[in-house]
């Protein structure tokens, strides 16, 4: 993966260079956008209920029990906005979109469709990249802010259904109005911008790479998910901690 | 294309000194060639003796270890090439893109490089269709056409571009004799209509004798005869000897 990294920065780099001709690959954008969106909310829903739901199982008796009550609401709040949400929908999203990105570009590569494009003139990082790193990087974001809210009433209902925690939806929601705030949500949404890069440049590099027949292909899909959910949890870190710093000197 | 389409002059290219190593195996022992414009070239030999590999340095797809190829004396590898002169290339497998129409993979060039309107895409894609044989398959997924319909709508997508060069790999590969007359039949009126300069790469004796204003024979990665489809017929080189006049040996 490492000896790739040089490729795929270049890669992106070369993505940024045509963001101009973005409007001519509009339908492009709103077709994949359109692909991620609706192959993913229902499962974003799902995960992300069930995240926030056994995230208050797990925290809400032992605080119950210590008497921080007052507290579930925004623990579950802060929890899955600043940090759940964007990676778990991040790591879905790559085994789901990165996976198919890597393989529809890498069966391109092998039955040399984009050779045909070179020839013809097409830039295969204008046709094939660009719509896609633009897509997921909207998508996944606005995927993201739903799961934030999906995962707090799945808190909220986990809380007051549980009768070692028996906490009121609306006393969750006050207290985690109280906890939480909207630069928490930012903070999240941002790094899921971030991932978003990290899911598009790495699967459409694995495709652009391919070689072999149906076992290349499968290969690459693998190394795809494999590659960005290993980069996307290291970045969570180094964006986390520059998160943190910045906002300790109040600029986030 | 139509009979009162312009009459455009193909290119010329000259092959010099071309080297080519994957690994240890070098495929291409340094291969000299002329192509006139307006001629029809075809390069043939027993399979794996580097005629493909040739026809991919040739229109750009691979860089040679050592040599140059030139089209009108200019490198094919300068920057702005494929703006000037236009050339194109019939895949041996089609090439066509499998995740969209026939008409889209047909108009895609003009499309992409934003050359005409929508309708008046429409109106040539359907022209060439016609062309090629193919009428009314606008709509229908490269997957539901057979291997010789392919190969024509691939010719159609080539001729969309009007070249003034272009590559066939294995035009009739994988195909019955009497669409291969029908491929070698195109070929031949494409060349007569619009003037372009044709390099054909084949392995098929009838197609290369048939249609051919001079032949290279290529024999592990060099050429071991070039000229006029008379002159290599009557070569007493033993590879071509061997070569044209294969044959089963039946027992009597």
């Amino acid at each position: 993966m490492f000896q790739n990294i040089g490729e795929m920065v270049l890669l992106f780099w070369r993505t940024l260079q045509a963001l101009p001709l973005l409007w001519r690959q509009r339908d492009k954008v709103f077709e994949q956008f359109f692909e991620i969106g609706n192959a993913s909310l229902l499962m974003v829903s799902v995960l992300a209920f069930f995240l926030g739901g056994v995230l208050a199982l797990q925290t809400g008796p032992t605080m119950v029990e210590r008497g921080l009550h007052n507290f579930v609401g925004g623990l579950v709040g802060i929890s899955i906005a600043r940090e759940l949400a964007p990676i778990m929908m991040a790591i879905l999203i790559a085994g789901r979109i990165g996976s198919a990105m890597a393989a529809e570009i890498g069966s391109m590569r092998v039955y040399q469709e984009i050779d045909a494009l070179r020839t013809m003139n097409i830039n295969p990082i204008h046709y094939l990249v660009l719509p896609r790193v633009v897509a997921v990087a909207i998508a996944l974001p606005m995927l993201v802010t739903f799961a934030i809210l999906v995962g707090w009433l799945g808190g909220a209902v986990v809380a007051q259904a549980t009768s070692e925690i028996d906490i009121s939806m609306q006393s969750f929601f006050e207290n985690m109005k109280i906890m939480v705030e909207l630069k928490d949500v930012v903070n999240g949404v941002f790094k899921s911008f971030c991932f978003a890069l990290i899911i598009g440049v790495v699967a459409c590099h694995q495709g652009l790479v391919t070689r072999g027949g149906p076992r290349g292909i499968g290969r690459s899909v693998t190394k795809a998910v494999v590659n960005a959910i290993v980069l996307i949890v290291m970045f969570d870190y180094v964006l986390t901690r520059i998160l943190l710093t910045l906002g300790k000197f109040g600029i986030v | 294309m139509n009979d009162t389409a312009p009459n455009h002059h193909g290119v010329s290219v000259q092959v010099r000194g071309v080297r080519r190593s994957f690994g240890t195996q070098e495929v291409l022992k340094g291969i000299d060639l002329e192509v006139k414009p307006g001629e029809i070239f075809v390069i043939m030999g027993p399979s794996g003796s580097g005629k493909s590999v040739l026809l991919r340095h040739i229109i750009g797809l691979e860089p040679p270890d050592a040599g140059e190829i030139l089209v009108n004396g200019e490198s094919i590898h300068t920057a702005d090439l494929a703006t000037k002169y236009r050339m194109a290339m019939v895949f041996q497998s089609g090439a066509l893109l499998n995740s969209i129409t026939v008409g889209e993979n047909i108009g895609l060039y003009l499309t992409e490089h934003r050359l005409k309107k929508p309708e008046e895409i429409a109106r040539i894609v359907s022209e060439k269709l016609e062309v090629v044989g193919l009428k009314g398959t606008e709509a229908k997924f490269p997957s539901e056409l057979s291997g010789g319909m392919k190969k024509r709508a691939a010719i159609a997508r080539a001729l969309v571009i009007e070249p003034q060069l272009i590559l066939y790999d294995e035009p009739t590969s994988e195909l019955d004799p009497l669409s291969s007359i029908v491929i070698g039949d195109e070929i031949l009126k494409l060349n007569k209509r619009i003037g372009v300069t044709s390099l054909v790469v084949s392995h098929d004796r009838d197609l290369a004798f048939g249609i051919a204003d001079r032949i290279a024979v290529i024999h592990e990665g060099q050429i071991v005869a070039l000229g006029a489809p008379d002159e290599v017929k009557r070569s007493n080189h033993p590879i071509i000897r061997e070569f044209i006049h294969a044959d089963f040996k039946r027992e009597k």
